[in-house]
């Protein structure tokens, strides 16, 4: 009996083994130029930054006190770092909005899509992938040419005697919450769809005949069974909006800044390597944090369900 | 049941849902349309032309740029599938051993981590190998999308995999085929179509990328996406939109293909 | 099987094709975005069978910052006179000689020698320009000859004025503005500076350096500009024009030199050869919108450019004229500061 058991942790170990060696090429891959470079940055974010940017190879922790705090130019008094904040609100504001915006519009899209005919599913499965898969700078791009002082938007309500005056939509925070709804709703209705594609509608008639309101068929049936596709599609929007680049660099207009522009500047004008990196750690573990506490949560739940 | 009653609808949704699709695609359209003016703005509307088209074909920028996203996508799609199908099929389809959470959790670390960190960090250690090696080719740019590309190819790959029928596996192995044959004649062919899905959405997203390229390309390395976002920082005309248009193009040309190749069901 | 064979085959070749080098001759050119004329740049390959790559960047610090790096595959790169002395004290530079070469004869007699570039060891003149006020007239009809437009804007102007993010430029306009030294270091002054700057901020709607386009479409009604892109803009739209600010302007110049760890040394040298000739220089100039510090060009130039009020200062302004240069170490860190402050 013992050998029996004997050979198969064997075989399993050699099986694990085998396992290991197929995954390595991607797992080394990934080590080299994703995670890899991640510990490097922590490191340079000790350093002192070099004259016309670069490092200088001596410890320093003015990065990490950057990040937090300011010192003023002419009274050298130590004070919070207003301006710092200031982008850490405004990106979790914005990347928190985009999420719900595109939840809202979302949702009622991947219901639409699940409950169309097998036939006409591929149909608009098809449409929502063709804007999915445009260059997200495209889209932005176009964005810009609609809401700017000159812009369709713009042309057509003076046109319709709505307003006189073109409305400054570009250039504010707005013009990036728009940049950012329109590209990333794709993502949200992916996972969405996935989930409801497979929700079985008997439960929701089984609803109905217990004389429930469509509202409470939809808060306590649907919502709740679909909440996978919409967890997935929060986090799929939720982390490339608060790193987003692209819609603030050019509906942004360099003066609302988010993360990515702060950390770009440190690597550009403001030749200061350390607290760029200092900063993108930050991003990072504010990120790590928000999807730990997800997943926390959602641990929790499923435990009370049980 | 009461007439007419259907239990699929809530009422708003269709309204929401036909809304967003044409939300989706009017700026998309706008793009297209003024890709045609004649005007050298895009404000005013001029006459319908296809100079623009001409300009960005004639561009030798343009074309650098374009041939270098062809390039790089294509080794970087390529390289990715061929690791995250390995991936996958060390991952799926057996009980539990050491070590294969953190081989999951590890491949799809790309996803969790925002772009901007990755391009920064990507940055500080190029230019740290520039200056060790001397080189400064493609390398480093095809390696970094390989890397970003491994997680979008593994999950639809190994969904497939996991949803794939052991039993003709099985069949084989009782047939006496060795574990490699099984795999050319069996395996491979029924997870072909996933496999090419799986490239095809590395391919686009190698080719869409901006924010890494960017922080990470050299001298002289554009690629259209980072092209276009120098063009849009220093002044917008219509040949962005030419240029826009024919992206677009190959965008719809590699979802039909997607989808042409999916909708085989084996 | 046949089919994956050639699917294998073309992926192999077009994975071969990265590396291919190309087989005539080539030269990469780096500069500000919109600043080459494609004109001159075809003239020169066509004359010389050379391949030229024009790579744009955005600021002058990006451009120190990708050349610092090494590796980055230019051979010619035009440079602000402000930064000339820190290529140079880097290393980055070629010393190229440039007074040995044929159409060197044909410098301005004011651009010859340079204080950044003693001797004109490095470079030579690619564009000259000044640094001013543009606005467009629609939105406002008074007096435009003042930073005040910039840094304390009229009620028709509020929320509608851009400020160009480059940091030498801004800081000598704000230090003119308050009235200081150029390249002060006083530090009651600076701090003037600092608030003026971020107090006026809040009117500013954009920092971009795309001002010809955005001027042109509406979507700025003013902005810190030099005059070469409001000389572009005017042609756009009529209503726009460049102002001199009676408190001082910048006079600069950008500058073409080869960088030393350039691959295609022969070729680079040809280009900047190739751009002291009045008639290229007059091409780039079509181009550009700028002065080129090139005698004899001037015949070349278009009719617009040549009595153009962005080109030709105007006499009562001519003094106010600030030769920009490079700051003490102790200035510049203060500006820098301020800078990182103004731009958070």
């Amino acid at each position: 009996m013992t050998s029996a058991n004997d050979l198969t942790t064997k075989l399993e170990a050699v099986d694990a083994r085998r396992r290991w060696l197929l995954a390595s090429p991607a797992l080394l891959t990934i080590f080299l130029a994703a995670i890899g470079p991640l510990f490097i940055v922590l490191a340079y974010s000790f350093l002192t930054p070099g004259d016309y940017g670069d490092v200088k190879w001596q410890f320093s922790p003015d990065a990490w006190i950057g990040v937090f705090f300011e010192r003023d130019i002419f009274d050298d008094t130590l004070s919070l770092a207003t301006a710092h904040v200031d982008i850490f609100w405004r990106s979790v504001k914005l990347a928190l909005i985009t999420t719900v915006a595109t939840l809202f519009f979302g949702f009622p899209t991947a219901y639409f899509m699940a409950t169309r005919n097998e036939r006409s599913r591929d149909l608009w499965q098809f449409l929502i992938t063709i804007p999915f898969w445009t260059n997200l700078l495209i889209r932005t791009l176009a964005i810009l040419q609609i809401i700017r002082n000159e812009g369709i938007l713009n042309t057509a309500l003076i046109k319709l005697g709505m307003i006189q005056e073109p409305i400054q939509i570009l250039f504010t925070d707005t013009a990036i919450l728009i940049g950012m709804v329109y590209v990333y709703l794709p993502l949200m209705v992916l996972p969405i769809y996935a989930s409801l594609e497979r929700l079985d509608f008997r439960l929701v008639e089984a609803g109905y005949d217990l004389y429930a309101t469509r509202w409470r068929v939809l808060r306590k049936i649907i919502l709740p069974l679909a909440k996978p596709g919409i967890i997935a599609g929060s986090i799929l929007v939720f982390i490339p909006a608060i790193g987003a680049f692209v819609s603030p660099s050019v509906l942004g207009g360099g003066k609302n800044m988010m993360f990515s522009n702060l950390i770009e500047l440190q690597f550009g004008q403001g030749r200061n390597w350390p607290l760029g990196s200092a900063l993108s750690i930050t991003v990072m573990i504010i990120v790590m944090a928000a999807l730990l506490v997800y997943a926390r949560n959602n641990s929790a739940k499923d435990e009370r369900h049980a | 049941m009461r007439k007419g009653f259907s239990v699929r609808h809530q009422p708003g949704f269709t309204a929401i849902a036909i809304a967003c699709f044409a939300l989706l695609y009017l700026p998309v359209v706008t793009l297209v349309v003024y890709a045609f003016n004649s005007a050298p703005s895009v404000a005013a509307w001029g006459g319908f032309s296809l100079h623009w088209f001409e300009v960005a074909l004639t561009n030798s920028d343009v074309i650098d740029a374009s041939v270098r996203s062809f390039q790089i996508a294509t080794v970087a799609a390529t390289l990715a599938t061929v690791f995250a199908t390995m991936a996958a099929l060390a991952t799926t389809r057996t009980r539990r051993y050491r070590g294969q959470t953190f081989i999951y959790a590890f491949i799809n670390q790309p996803l969790m981590v925002p772009e901007i960190v990755t391009a920064v960090a990507l940055l500080i250690i190029v230019a740290q190998l520039k200056a060790v090696t001397g080189y400064s080719g493609l390398g480093y740019l095809i390696a970094a999308h390989t890397a970003f590309c491994i997680p979008f190819a593994y999950l639809p790959i190994r969904a497939r995999l996991e949803n794939m029928d052991l039993s003709l596996e099985r069949a084989a192995a009782d047939l006496y085929a060795k574990p490699l044959y099984t795999f050319r004649r069996v395996t491979l062919p029924l997870l072909w179509p996933g496999i090419l899905g799986a490239f095809m959405l590395a391919f686009v997203l190698s080719l869409d990328d901006v924010v890494i390229t960017e922080f990470v390309k050299s001298g002289g390395q554009d690629t259209l996406p980072t092209y276009m976002l120098g063009q849009i920082r220093r002044g917008i005309t219509p040949e962005m939109n030419a240029i826009s248009t024919a992206f677009l193009l190959l965008s719809v040309v590699i979802v039909t293909l997607f989808f042409v190749v999916s909708r085989k069901r084996t | 099987m046949i089919r994956a064979n050639r699917m294998t085959l073309l992926l192999a070749a077009l994975i071969a094709s990265t590396g291919i080098a190309h087989a005539e001759g080539e030269l990469n050119i780096y500069n500000w975005g919109n600043y080459t004329s494609p004109e001159m740049v075809k003239k020169f390959e066509q004359a010389f069978d050379v391949k030229v790559t024009v790579t744009d960047y955005d600021s002058s610090d990006t451009a120190l910052a990708k050349a610092r790096q090494g590796g980055s595959g230019y051979d010619v790169v035009v440079v602000n006179q402000v930064y000339v002395p820190i290529w140079v004290k880097e290393g980055l530079l070629m010393e190229l000689d440039p007074g040995q070469m044929e159409n060197f004869k044909n410098v301005a007699p004011e651009w010859v020698n340079a204080d950044f570039d003693p001797g004109r060891k490095y470079t030579v003149p690619w564009a000259v320009g000044t640094t001013g006020v543009v606005v467009n007239g629609d939105a406002y009809k008074g007096d435009a000859d003042s930073w005040s437009i910039v840094f304390n804007p009229p009620e028709e102007l509020k929320g509608k004025v851009n400020v160009v993010p480059e940091l030498n430029d801004v800081m000598a306009a704000a230090i003119q503005y308050v009235g200081g030294e150029q390249c002060t270091a006083d530090k009651a002054v600076l701090k003037k500076v600092r608030d003026v700057l971020v107090n006026a901020k809040a009117d500013w709607i954009a920092m971009e350096y795309n001002t010809i386009e955005k001027m042109a479409a509406g979507d700025f009604k003013a902005t810190l500009a030099w005059n070469g892109a409001g000389f572009r803009a005017r042609m756009k739209n009529p209503a726009i024009s460049f102002h001199y600010p009676r408190e001082g302007y910048g006079v600069w110049s950008d500058n073409a030199a080869v960088l030393k760890d350039a691959k295609n040394v022969d070729n680079a040298k040809l280009f900047i050869n190739f751009v002291m000739d009045p008639e290229n220089a007059a091409m780039n100039s079509a181009f550009h919108g700028y002065a080129n510090g090139i005698a004899g060009s001037e015949k070349f130039m278009p009719d617009t450019m040549k009595n153009a009020p962005e080109i030709v200062i105007p006499a009562e302004r001519r003094e106010g004229g600030q030769l920009q240069r490079l700051c003490s170490p102790e200035a510049q860190d203060l500006y820098k500061r301020i800078w990182t402050d103004l731009r958070k």
